[in-house]
């Protein structure tokens, strides 16, 4: 077996490859916001639609039958995704950001109280800062901020220091969405088991790059979309340990995460049930464990592979483009290249290689505080996925040149 | 000049240019003529904050008509701009509150109007019509 991926025929998976952008054929380098889903994932949603849609585990029809087992048959897709201990121990969500939140809901409002410390870190998305935020305002905690160095790494000495017998919480993210730093996930852990304190990854980068061991990991939770694997969006899970998953208290009440209702009290349904009220977004779950079987089948090491070797060839290839500057520069790092340019705004940058048909994503990338610390408003993103191409990293170069000289 | 026509002059403008290197070269050139904002003016009240880029805009009165003045940290954005001023500035503010803005669409700039938070242009312009509709009633009130 060759340990190349053959991406011309990868990119024949990906319809949307295909469609012209102000005169000129696309150019995704927009991946690390969403990626594109291959032929396999479209047919399992409209197959959905067209042959079992109905609504699960209630239903004793045919089709409910149908769609209940294809909807359970993701759950422990995904379980084995992450290496999770039990399947139970995998929840339905709407994205990385709703399992945040409801961890900082459930968990954080039932075992946190006033005076104790929740850690995060100065590359966290807004998603994994607002929700401690938001609990701590509540409850009196203290929120503290583990710094990074000029490269894009966290200061792990300066992260042992913020830990005390008051740290009940960490959470941070796996792989930086603005700079593509992986971080030490598994160090981190450790150090904050060490004092007592509870650790929730947010995955939401990690996911598509890097080979997901939550037993191996020891992480308490870990939250993920799957719009960033190949697969739909507007759907996610939160891995959670079943000892502290079964203690916490459900995040919404409605149907499905009941047991019995009477008016004087509800008890409710056991695990992954209790934190799934309502209709769930059947369709897009059932096609996610088509997205993983895609990714699986081409075979994680192989795609890091190729992107790592995308990421490496447009850090060369931007070196000869005067007064740019790459933002994050960490040694363990995926296919993320986040740069600024002397005198060029970021937004001018997006337009005009927009009119080029090229995608890139500009901006703060909803990481505001980690501009803040590199003195920056915004950055120009290049994110590489599996079926991106040399080829294309050579039109990005062209069409920065033009950008500057345009804008020069 | 009436609204309208100077929409339609900006249109004849931009018909000169066949391709959209000399349509944004000539937008960049716009937005590095437009005179910037006086810092005093670049205030927080003034300030319509896009997800990519601020915009400040300054309106006030000068006899009957209501002016504008703004500015932007982002070129681009200060060549659509300085169009939007050009276009609705020192005009009354009746006229301004009903104008029907259709030369972004005609030149083929529309997606510069659209309702993303990638930007504060369509923000300015809602906000650009707001002062017309508030100037508009503060002076028929004192009028009364």
């Amino acid at each position: 077996m060759s340990n190349n991926l053959d991406i011309a025929s990868i990119r024949n998976d990906f319809p949307i490859l295909n469609e012209i952008v102000n005169g000129k054929q696309l150019v995704y380098f927009d991946n690390a916001a969403t990626t594109q889903k291959p032929r396999l994932v479209l047919d399992a949603l409209s197959g959905y639609y067209e042959h079992y849609n109905a609504n699960i585990h209630r239903g004793i029809h045919h089709l409910a039958e149908k769609a209940t087992s294809a909807f359970e048959l993701s759950r422990r897709r995904l379980q084995t995704f992450l290496n999770a201990p039990l399947s139970e121990e995998i929840i339905f969500t709407y994205g990385t950001t709703d399992g945040i939140n409801l961890v900082a809901s459930s968990y954080g409002r039932t075992f946190l109280k006033a005076g104790d410390e929740v850690i995060i870190s100065t590359m966290e998305h807004h998603s994994n800062i607002v929700p401690w935020q938001m609990l701590c305002e509540e409850k009196g905690c203290i929120l503290k901020v583990i710094p990074i160095n000029d490269e894009g790494e966290l200061l792990m000495d300066e992260y042992e220091k913020l830990l005390t017998e008051r740290t009940k919480f960490v959470s941070v993210v796996h792989v930086s969405n603005s700079l593509g730093t992986i971080n030490p996930v598994k160090q981190i852990i450790a150090k904050a088991h060490a004092v007592g304190a509870k650790v929730l990854l947010d995955g939401a980068q990690a996911s598509s790059h890097l080979h997901l061991d939550v037993q191996d990991l020891d992480c308490d939770f870990y939250s993920l979309s799957l719009h960033k694997i190949y697969g739909p969006t507007g759907m996610g899970i939160l891995y959670g340990k079943k000892e502290l998953l079964d203690a916490m208290p459900p995040y919404r009440g409605g149907g499905e995460m009941i047991k019995e209702v009477t008016f004087e009290k509800t008890t409710y349904n056991e695990l992954p049930y209790k934190f799934e009220a309502g209709t769930p977004n059947i369709a897009d779950v059932v096609a996610a464990k088509y997205a993983l079987d895609y990714v699986d089948t081409l075979g994680k090491p192989k795609i890091a592979a190729h992107e790592h070797k995308l990421l490496e060839y447009a850090t060369e290839a931007v070196k000869d483009i005067h007064g740019l500057r790459i933002i994050g520069q960490a040694k363990e790092k995926v296919s993320v290249l986040s740069f600024v340019i002397d005198g060029i705004h970021h937004q001018d940058m997006g337009v005009l290689l927009d009119q080029q048909g090229i995608a890139v994503r500009t901006g703060h990338h909803c990481t505001q505080p980690l501009m803040r610390r590199f003195n920056i408003t915004g950055t120009t993103r290049a994110s590489f996925a599996v079926y991106n191409t040399i080829e294309e990293i050579d039109l990005l170069i062209q069409g920065l040149h033009k950008v500057k000289r345009m804008l020069g | 000049m009436t609204i309208n026509e100077i929409q339609d002059e900006l249109i004849s403008d931009f018909e000169l240019f066949d391709d959209w290197e000399s349509k944004y070269e000539y937008i960049i050139d716009l937005g590095k003529q437009f005179p910037p904002l006086e810092e005093q003016y670049k205030t927080e009240d003034n300030i319509i904050k896009g997800c990519q880029s601020r915009v400040w805009l300054n309106a006030f009165m000068e006899g009957d008509l209501l002016k504008f003045e703004a500015d932007s940290d982002a070129i681009i954005v200060r060549g659509l701009v300085s169009m939007l001023v050009k276009v609705l500035s020192g005009h009354t503010p009746r006229e301004i509150a009903s104008a029907d803005l259709y030369f972004m669409e005609r030149i083929g700039l529309h997606q510069h109007l659209a309702q993303t938070r990638s930007n504060g242009l369509a923000s300015m312009l809602k906000q650009m019509k707001a002062y017309g509709v508030a100037f508009q009633a503060n002076s028929f009130n004192t009028a009364k």
